[in-house]
């Protein structure tokens, strides 16, 4: 079984990622939208300003530009937060980026609850569920600094348009540097035969808690991290319903549409099969602390641990 | 290449273009000809003289790139392309039909020599604006070409572009406004009255120019200015005034042309007003 310790925003993953990248490689750029102090792309303008844009706080325009550059053989980072980015130019990713297939990357801080007390209007629960909708789209999500700064690199090589989401706060840390990725691969962090409990992004690391208490109650747990939500590791969720009694999906994101929705749809379309979703319940958050917005939502190790059992009794 | 020929030359094969337009509408029986008739002089200019393009390599790494941000108008881009023999002309006959890479809005996945994918409104100009950057930090010497539409420039994103088109200081960036003056539901001035276009442009940053976008000498003559006067550091804006329908008298200032397809007497009549030049 992994563990969980302390471990960095994965905003700041990105940065560190972004810049090695643009250094070896003239072709990525940033197209910035003046959020470049938070989403941590100044050190990439500082030292490669060649391959930086700043169209200041004009998303849509933004994204515009990076099907543009895209078109011309550059491999564009646009920057900004979850929400903009996935919802204020949403069309522009469809028309502009989706469609014609553009190897454009949205990458994006302040996922989820993580900007927690800056409130609903910057916190994003419904980037994974809109994006995934469309087609082309492939939307990862890292649970941690280490492999937020592999997949960063993943989505750099990988042709075709990416949404990547990051966290504003530091995130526990459960891979090393040395863990490797694969865009569309689930990661299974514990090999069990009793339950499984997939999870992706911020979250995850309560997926590892809830993991360890079960095993510690003698339950085998079958542990995923499913970073890419789309497209989603259909086999690995087959595998589950194959291995185990039932499937705890477990997200910062709405209820509906996000990870427990893609996984819901393998497994409905099995059917016969037993799976709990807990994510956000179909509401907006508030100013408060990251915990304390997961807990009114429920996600809790208590309550990964409580669906979990249910599956056995 | 770029070519360099006669005013007469020139109007002749925006003819060609307006015959294969409402063809290709006609035949489609849906479509949109009036902002296809309007911007046809200035893409005939454009397809035939000024680009620097090869239809036997349309993905060719110096070519200037186009960008007809109002992607809707796309039967005058698909005749230019069919004309300069991007692809053989008998695909004008499939236009908006299944399999067809002639798609009702343009597509740059079927269709060659199309640079960009459009049709949703006020997109294509940030577009054009990340090209022209992308040269520029090449140190390429290609050129960026976007015709877009007085309805679209309605949308905000039109002006972010420009925004960023000056700050970048895109010379090599060359802005055409199809000022023909009516949108879908009416005309510009009583659906989103834009005011002084010129006025916003130089606003914006932009060297500009005001021409009749039906008289080819000036359209030829504005090209070569743009060509000659890069030192500016300015992007170019060209409000080119035109009618929209233009070409064929009852298509003419009548907003119900924007997306309508001619029957079988109409096309006949309105092939034969082109070809006589009225």
């Amino acid at each position: 079984m992994v563990g969980v310790r302390e471990g960095r925003a994965t905003r700041e993953a990105y940065g560190e990622a972004i810049l090695d990248l643009g250094r070896k490689d003239k072709r990525i750029y940033v197209v910035d939208c003046d959020i470049g102090k938070s989403c941590k792309t100044i050190p990439f303008f500082k030292e490669l300003p060649e391959q930086e844009v700043n169209v200041g706080i004009a998303e849509q325009n933004a994204c515009g530009i990076a099907a543009g550059l895209a078109t011309c053989g550059k491999i564009p980072f646009v920057t900004t937060y979850a929400v903009f980015g996935s919802m204020r130019m949403l069309e522009m990713i469809r028309q502009e980026v989706c469609y014609p297939h553009l190897n454009v990357k949205i990458a994006c801080s302040h996922g989820g609850f993580t900007p927690a007390n800056d409130g609903a209007s910057h916190q994003c629960v419904e980037d994974i569920g809109v994006l995934r909708t469309i087609p082309n789209m492939t939307v990862v999500a890292p649970a941690d600094f280490d492999s937020a700064k592999a997949l960063v690199k993943a989505a750099a090589v990988y042709d075709g348009p990416v949404y990547l989401r990051f966290t504003r706060d530091a995130a526990p840390s459960v891979y090393t540097s040395t863990d490797s990725f694969v865009i569309g691969k689930a990661v299974c962090l514990n090999k069990g035969t009793d339950i499984t409990i997939i999870s992706s992004g911020d979250v995850l690391f309560k997926a590892v808690l809830a993991a360890q208490e079960l095993e510690a109650q003698g339950i085998s747990v079958n542990l995923l991290d499913m970073h890419t939500v789309k497209p989603l590791d259909v086999a690995a969720v087959e595998d589950a319903m194959n291995t185990t009694k039932g499937i705890v999906t477990v997200e910062d994101h709405n209820i509906i549409n996000g990870l427990g929705s893609a996984v819901a749809e393998v497994v409905a379309e099995r059917g016969g099969f037993r799976l709990k979703r807990i994510g956000i319940m179909d509401q907006f958050g508030e100013s408060a602390p990251y915990e304390r917005l997961l807990e009114m939502n429920g996600i809790t190790t208590g309550e990964i641990v409580r669906e979990a059992r249910s599956f056995l009794d | 290449m770029r070519q360099d020929h006669t005013v007469a030359y020139l109007e002749g094969k925006a003819k060609e273009v307006r015959k294969t337009l409402l063809t290709m509408i006609h035949d489609a029986k849906s479509g949109h000809p009036g902002g296809s008739l309007s911007s046809a002089d200035l893409m005939a200019a454009l397809y035939f003289d000024e680009l620097n393009i090869d239809p036997r390599n349309p993905k060719w790494e110096d070519r200037d790139r186009f960008v007809l941000s109002k992607g809707h108008a796309c039967p005058v881009i698909y005749s230019c392309l069919a004309l300069c023999g991007f692809f053989p002309y008998e695909i004008i006959h499939t236009l908006r039909k299944e399999g067809s890479i002639l798609q009702g809005h343009p597509d740059m996945k079927r269709c060659p020599g199309i640079d960009i994918s459009t049709g949703s409104l006020g997109q294509g100009l940030a577009v054009a604006v990340g090209m022209a950057i992308a040269a520029k930090r090449d140190a390429k010497s290609y050129r960026v070409f976007s015709i877009i539409g007085d309805g679209e420039s309605d949308e905000g994103e039109i002006w972010e572009a420009l925004n960023t088109a000056s700050k970048y200081h895109l010379d090599n960036l060359v802005v055409i406004l199809d000022n023909n003056g009516l949108q879908n539901d009416n005309s510009c001035a009583v659906v989103m009255p834009l005011g002084d276009m010129r006025a916003k442009f130089e606003a914006f940053g932009c060297k500009t120019f005001e021409i009749d976008g039906h008289d080819m000498k000036q359209i030829t003559d504005t090209f070569a200015a743009i060509r000659s006067n890069r030192e500016g550091e300015k992007p170019f804006a060209i409000v080119a005034h035109t009618v929209k329908g233009k070409g064929v008298s009852f298509m003419e200032n009548v907003v119900a042309w924007h997306g309508m397809a001619p029957d079988d007497e109409q096309y006949a009549r309105a092939m034969k007003e082109v070809e006589g030049g009225r």
